[in-house]
């Protein structure tokens, strides 16, 4: 037990520190995140009551496409240098090795977008409650977003051009999150408690911790090295 | 009775046992879709409210619920593969894609012919007609990824870990739209309960339900039949149907 807890720390640092040294990589997604959420007051109109209407949607879309952008980095890197196929040696359970890699991706490719996204709710006039709620409703989301994204990377991982076809497998298994996500934050403005709506997002990501890197996993399996 | 199952799976007896079959589905699916045709456009009354453009639901229920009905026998299949590794099932799910796709396609434009005089629009983001779009982007997901991979035997599984992933993932999509937003009426057949719809309308209707779904097996089967001589083209039994005359170009002789 504890061997497979350290084996599962060294993951996650390994992954925390290759991150580190590539900057660039995670940058883009954060940079991506606030400019598409910024290009819309532009392109749309600066009129204070839409941009407040639209903004919850318009965040969690961003931040589901940033988090597109970084899928590539979570499986892929480490299939071309070999490091998955050791991985895969491993004799800890895959299961574990891959959530460890998928808390490690989440850690650093959404927990910046939250920690953002207040400034940006407040420039789009949310009001500090939905700011709070957008804030849980992120972080009860994200992770399923990483997780479904893990199993897509790992069914795509072996291919060479991957990119189109995992935004065409991710998307429409993520929509769910999305208006639940979005519509807790419209529903502090209509006055509706919240309770249900947090239980279901937190139903569907223990559902999604449970399954998904089983699902992963038995993906890698079949990818070819 | 394992070993039964295995006979049936074998691609041998199948391709045979289902080359029986195919005519006697397209028989059943001839009468269906006459009775089905003729007594809901012509006989059956029409509505009081929609007038005669309600006889759309004699295309548009079938194709939708055949839409569901043929992701699950995906998954289905899909679970047989990874569990007990029998290639027909794969097989089964590679015909069943892109045939329920078109289902689901068939689904949404009959919908959108009929919301444009009833709903004076031909699309609404409702409840109903969203989870059906992405019930179709998932079809073309599955599709995609089997083109997209070289070797079938990789395809296979990876496209079963997806059709499970999807299949998973279908009722809470479903449910997530549905307590979204919904203009879309409620279920008014498939529920325990008596049906809302006077018999006159519903029998056809449950015929040409009966026909699609016979429609589907029959094509399925069709492709099945197709998927594998593809697949066990180097099997002698192959040679031997492809090419009967020289009783089997390279098969053994007996």
């Amino acid at each position: 037990m504890i061997f497979l807890l350290r084996a599962l720390w060294a993951v996650i640092r390994y992954d925390l520190v290759l991150s580190f040294r590539h900057k660039s990589n995670w940058a883009n997604a954060w940079l991506f995140f606030v400019l598409v959420v910024s290009l819309f007051p532009l392109a749309v109109t600066p009129d204070i009551v839409l941009l407040h209407s639209i903004a919850p949607g318009l965040i969690w879309v961003a931040a589901l496409l940033s988090m597109l952008l970084s899928l590539p980095h979570l499986l892929r890197s480490d299939y071309e240098d070999g490091s998955l196929a050791a991985l895969l040696l491993s004799p800890y359970p895959l299961p574990f090795l891959i959530l460890s890699k998928i808390v490690a991706h989440w850690l650093v490719s959404a927990l910046p977008l939250i920690l953002i996204s207040p400034v940006l709710g407040v420039a789009l006039h949310l009001s500090l409650e939905e700011i709070s709620v957008l804030i849980v409703t992120l972080l009860l989301g994200t992770p399923v977003l990483s997780l479904v994204g893990s199993v897509m990377m790992a069914l795509t991982v072996s291919l060479p051009h991957q990119s189109i076809l995992l935004s065409l497998l991710v998307l429409p298994l993520c929509v769910p999150v999305l208006v639940f996500g979005a519509g807790a934050v419209i529903n502090v403005g209509l006055g509706l408690s919240n309770e249900g709506v947090f239980a279901l997002m937190g139903a569907i990501l223990v559902l999604a911790v449970t399954c998904a890197p089983f699902a992963a996993s038995g993906a890698l399996r079949v990818a070819e090295f | 009775m394992w070993k039964r199952l295995h006979q049936f799976a074998s691609p041998k007896f199948f391709y045979h046992f289902s080359g029986h079959l195919i005519p006697w589905l397209w028989g059943a699916f001839a009468i269906f879709l006459i009775y089905g045709l003729i007594s809901g456009l012509l006989f059956a009354p029409p509505d009081y409210q929609q007038g005669d453009a309600y006889r759309i639901i004699y295309v548009h229920v079938p194709a939708a619920s055949l839409s569901l009905m043929v992701f699950s026998v995906m998954g289905t299949m899909s679970i047989i593969y990874l569990i007990w590794r029998i290639k027909l099932a794969d097989v089964v799910a590679t015909a069943s894609a892109s045939i329920g796709a078109w289902f689901t396609f068939l689904a949404l434009v009959t919908g959108a012919i009929w919301g444009k005089p009833m709903w004076g629009t031909w699309w609404i983001w409702d409840a109903r007609l969203t989870s059906e779009l992405i019930l179709l982007f998932l079809y073309l997901g599955v599709i995609a990824l089997r083109n997209a991979m070289k070797t079938p035997d990789t395809a296979a599984r990876a496209v079963s870990v997806l059709t499970l992933v999807g299949l998973v993932d279908l009722p809470i999509i479903h449910y997530s739209v549905d307590w979204w937003n919904t203009l879309h009426q409620k279920a008014t057949i498939l529920k325990l309960a008596k049906p809302d719809i006077a018999p006159s309308m519903l029998y056809p209707l449950l015929a040409m339900m009966v026909a699609f779904f016979l429609y589907y097996c029959a094509l399925m089967l069709m492709r099945v039949r197709i998927e594998l001589l593809e697949r066990e083209k180097r099997a002698d039994w192959v040679k031997n149907i492809l090419y009967p005359s020289t009783n089997g170009i390279g098969a053994s002789k007996d």
